[in-house]
């Protein structure tokens, strides 16, 4: 196979009836969702989407969001999703990084849309009319032909230390690749119904979205609003007897501390695969004491490897102050350790940083050749033909086992409620207001907040209003103290240990 | 312990400050605070007044103001 949508038709041809894709609303069968989608790509494709380029998304997950992504992938181009929670600053960088000739909105989101894409130099259309019109089956074929395994198929984007978001694109060689070690490593199978936990700006959904595709299995999509409230994700979760959640560490924490399990167990989960942050053990406990035949394991990787490099199927109780490995690499990828003078790391318990080679890597930053250079090299140890690397930044070591422990970042980069946040992207936002001589953000691990510390005229108040307009929800501060001077180490650095210390700070 | 409202707003301020606690009926409906705070909310209404909200009770009608979640938080404390 070399192009994502050859999953999605032998499946229609193989299971045409079986659901595809749910939501709470809608729901569309193999062949419903392959003829969606093949409307929308004729559409796009008659409405100036070229190959090769984006089409942007500005809409809530939904069944029919999903097949009108994948026409953006029948008109030949990648998509990308702008989650409708970013400030209106961020959506015009994310646009102006994607150039994209077509954004797809839905019907709720329109009047909304229409404020921030009509100055654009873009078409905007809602999926409604897209997804219903007439397939031109000679166009498509026409592009196909010209289809390659490395074109790009979504694009996301990640917190950059500059201030502004970073685009990534992934190809379809990638997507093609991990679905079938992931469906294949965890057995998931037609029979399955994976309970989609994360946004579709997210490469985490892959798992849920392409399994389908290649297995059959179905998608069971879980509205955001549902993580507010523990009895109406329990009753989903149930009542659609879902088997598998590939879900983020935080997502089951909600479940666990919100006492959903005390209001209704879901029998029908064979497998929970996590990942994003650090499991904390006692939180799994409460998973394995409510649900104990399922499979738990712990995936590990960054987006930039598509979805997760190594895993770890979790064997036993774990104690509070143990950590869950990280595990060894998914069949087809190598993961491998580093030391600082780009030595192979091959003994346990020496700390290195995790590197990754194998047709997993993204195809790097969009427009940002640097960044690109410094993170996708030559593996050091390879002086003989080209095998780009990826550099995590994360810190790791092997365990007696052999298998990978996550250690810490290498950088400032920090993980707060499952996304990847550069604390210096919250420090360029706050040095960017007016009222700020000098800012530091440092993150309270134990606590889950964010704390930004100045100094400058600058109300708290009106900081915090003026960095909820230029960041994204997750990124803007929980607190913000105002000091007189901020604290220095001998050599002129900010005294982070002395604003935590200021902060008190759970670390 | 009589909880009061001040107590609960307390609670609040050291979870998302900055936010009109006193008067403001829509801290859920208008993304005030989004499921990461109640979650924090939960834990710390069991670190600071040792009760536990259960699952039934984590509906929006109960978090849209610091008087709501102050008569929850009494009412599960009196049942206690």
């Amino acid at each position: 196979m070399r192009n994502v949508l050859e999953m999605l038709e032998r499946t229609a041809e193989r299971l045409p009836d079986k659901t595809a894709v749910a939501d709470p609303n809608t729901s569309l069968t193999f062949v419903e969702l392959r003829d969606a989608a093949q409307a929308a790509g004729s559409w796009l494709a008659r409405h100036g989407a070229k190959p090769r380029t984006a089409v942007a998304f500005y809409l809530e997950k939904s069944a029919p969001a999903w097949a009108a992504m994948l026409g953006a992938v029948y008109a030949g181009g990648f998509y990308s999703v702008i989650d409708v929670r970013q400030p209106e600053s961020r959506v015009a960088e994310m646009l102006k990084a994607l150039h994209p000739a077509v954004v797809l909105t839905d019907n709720e989101q329109l009047s909304r849309a229409h404020e921030l894409f009509d100055d654009a130099d873009c078409l905007l259309a809602c999926i409604e009319d897209v997804i219903a019109g007439d397939v031109d089956h000679d166009a498509l074929d026409a592009i196909r032909a010209r289809a390659c395994d490395i074109d790009p198929l979504y694009a996301n984007f990640t917190s950059g230390s500059t201030g502004t978001p970073k685009g990534f694109v992934a190809s379809h060689r990638s997507v093609l690749d991990w679905a079938q070690t992931f469906t294949a490593t965890f057995g998931i199978g037609a029979d399955d119904v994976m309970g989609n936990q994360a946004p579709f700006d997210f490469d985490a959904t892959n798992k849920d979205v392409y399994s389908s595709l290649l297995t059959g299995a179905t998608v069971q999509i879980i509205p955001r609003s549902y993580f507010s409230n523990p009895t109406q994700l329990m009753d989903y979760i149930c009542d659609r007897e879902v088997t598998t959640l590939c879900w983020a560490v935080s997502a089951m924490c909600f479940v666990s501390i919100m006492g959903g399990f005390d209001y209704r167990v879901p029998t029908t989960i064979r497998r929970v695969l996590f990942s994003g942050e650090t499991m904390p053990p006692k939180q799994l406990r409460v998973w394995q004491k409510f649900v104990p035949d399922a499979l738990y394991a712990n995936l590990y990787g960054p987006s930039e490897v598509t979805c997760n490099c190594t895993y770890f199927v979790v064997d036993r109780e774990y104690a509070n102050d143990e950590v869950i490995p990280a595990g060894k690499a998914f069949a087809n990828e190598r993961v491998f350790l580093l030391d600082d003078k780009d030595r192979e790391i091959c003994e346990p318990d020496e700390v290195g940083e995790v590197c990754v080679a194998g047709s997993c890597l993204v195809m790097g930053y969009l427009d940002a050749p640097d960044r690109t250079a410094k993170a996708f090299m030559q593996n050091p140890a390879n002086g003989r033909w080209l095998e780009p690397m990826y550099r995590t930044g994360d810190l790791a070591r092997y365990n007696e086992n052999g298998d990978l422990v996550y250690v810490s970042r290498k950088d400032h980069q920090i993980k707060h409620l499952g996304q990847r946040i550069e604390l210096g992207d919250i420090e360029a936002a706050a040095h960017g207001v007016e009222g700020v001589e000098r800012a530091c953000c440092l993150y309270d691990s134990g606590r889950k907040r964010l704390i930004l510390f100045y100094v400058g005229a600058i109300s708290r108040k009106d900081l915090k209003e003026t960095l909820r307009v230029r960041l994204p929800q997750y990124m803007v501060p929980n607190n913000t103290k105002q000091l007189d001077e901020m604290p220095l180490s001998k050599n002129g650095k900010i005294d982070r240990a002395a604003l935590a210390a200021i902060g008190r700070i759970k670390r | 312990m009589d909880i009061t409202l001040d107590d609960v707003i307390e609670m609040l301020e050291d979870i998302q400050e900055d936010v009109d606690y006193e008067t403001c009926t829509t801290l859920i409906d208008d993304h005030v605070l989004d499921s990461f705070d109640i979650l924090a909310i939960v834990s710390a209404a069991d670190d600071e007044f040792d009760v536990s909200i259960p699952a039934k009770d984590i509906i929006p009608a109960n978090f849209n103001s610091a008087q709501a979640l102050c008569k929850l938080i009494q009412r599960l404390a009196d049942e206690d």
